[in-house]
């Protein structure tokens, strides 16, 4: 077993115990916290393997934007969970245990972990390597698939992120004149 | 069940527990920001098991080393899906906080349960007067 896996075993145990905290803690600024620090963890298992580029993009938008976002979210809303009244419903537990089992029952036809001669990195993905350097000579493989080869799915994302944009503006009433919103009676009586 | 074949598969099995958990807050969390941080979970463990695919054994990150022809690569191609998905899961984070944002102005709570038992209440006193 090299360093890299090692890491790799470790980074994901830790993983395990931010998520398994969430699940537990009722303070919502101290999941937001422990979300913030998911996302870290998971950057740094994104660089482990190799997948620079997307460790930036997580580590930025990811733990900060989306961290931040979360915390301006508690500032309108409230700051604790509240305490659920009876016994826990059983429901989400079976479905998620059967849901795990399936999904573990599925990974046994998985290649290994870091399979070379896999399926998923066999085809497709050795072409733009090899294809890359010739056709569009930018250094980064990442920055070529996305921008150019796949340039109208970046430019698909940049609508949904609009389209996103849009949606918190109109559900917030940011920059509309008389922001107020209507009540909920109001909207019933119409 | 050999030692390489778990050391093989034990990212698949902690990603879809992370998964699980993840889908488990959604499910069972009356709260509504919890529930969008359970959300946020899921994602992330989508993405933890594109890039545990693309990655090869041996290689490096993909960007090309010139003058060089013996390096391997990981596999680019996850990490431009996952790329993208990043930055739309975030659009997705800020709408539902919107979201939860507007409930909590109209309701005066974002615990789903009291959510419910109010629709319910509002049902009940249009029923009398209708």
């Amino acid at each position: 077993m090299d360093l890299g896996t090692s890491i790799d075993i470790v980074l994901l145990a830790f993983l395990l115990i931010c998520a398994v905290a969430i699940v537990f803690i009722r303070d919502l600024f101290s999941v937001v916290m422990v979300a913030g620090a998911y996302s870290l963890l998971s950057a740094m298992f994104f660089v482990n393997l190799d997948a620079v580029d997307v460790a930036f993009t997580e580590a930025a938008v990811g733990a900060g934007i989306s961290t931040v976002l979360m915390l301006g979210g508690l500032m309108l809303t409230s700051r604790r969970e509240k305490k659920p009244k009876g016994r826990q419903p059983i429901f989400p537990l079976l479905v998620v245990l059967s849901t795990g089992a399936a999904l573990v029952y599925a990974t046994f036809d998985m290649p290994d972990f870091g399979d070379p001669n896999s399926p998923a990195n066999s085809y497709v993905g050795i072409d733009y390597i090899e294809a890359t350097e010739k056709q569009i000579d930018v250094p980064n493989i990442v920055t070529a698939v996305l921008a150019s080869y796949r340039g109208y799915d970046t430019l698909g994302e940049t609508v949904v992120v609009f389209t996103a944009g849009l949606g918190v503006m109109v559900l917030l009433g940011i920059g509309f004149a008389g922001g107020a919103p209507a009540s909920r009676k109001e909207e019933d009586d119409a | 069940m050999t030692t390489d074949f778990i050391i093989g598969h034990y990212n698949y099995w902690v990603i879809i527990v992370l998964m699980m958990l993840g889908l488990y807050v959604v499910m069972s969390r009356g709260n509504l920001i919890k529930k969008i941080v359970g959300l946020n979970i899921f994602q992330t463990s989508v993405f933890l098991l594109y890039i545990t695919i693309g990655k090869v054994t041996g290689g490096t990150a993909p960007i090309i080393w010139e003058g060089r022809e013996d390096v391997v690569y990981s596999n680019p191609l996850p990490h431009v899906l996952i790329l993208t998905a990043i930055v739309v899961g975030v659009a997705t984070t800020a709408v539902g906080l919107a979201i939860t944002v507007r409930v909590r102005e109209a309701y005066g709570t974002i615990e789903e349960d009291e959510i419910l038992a109010q629709d319910h209440e509002a049902e009940v006193t249009e029923g009398a007067s209708a």
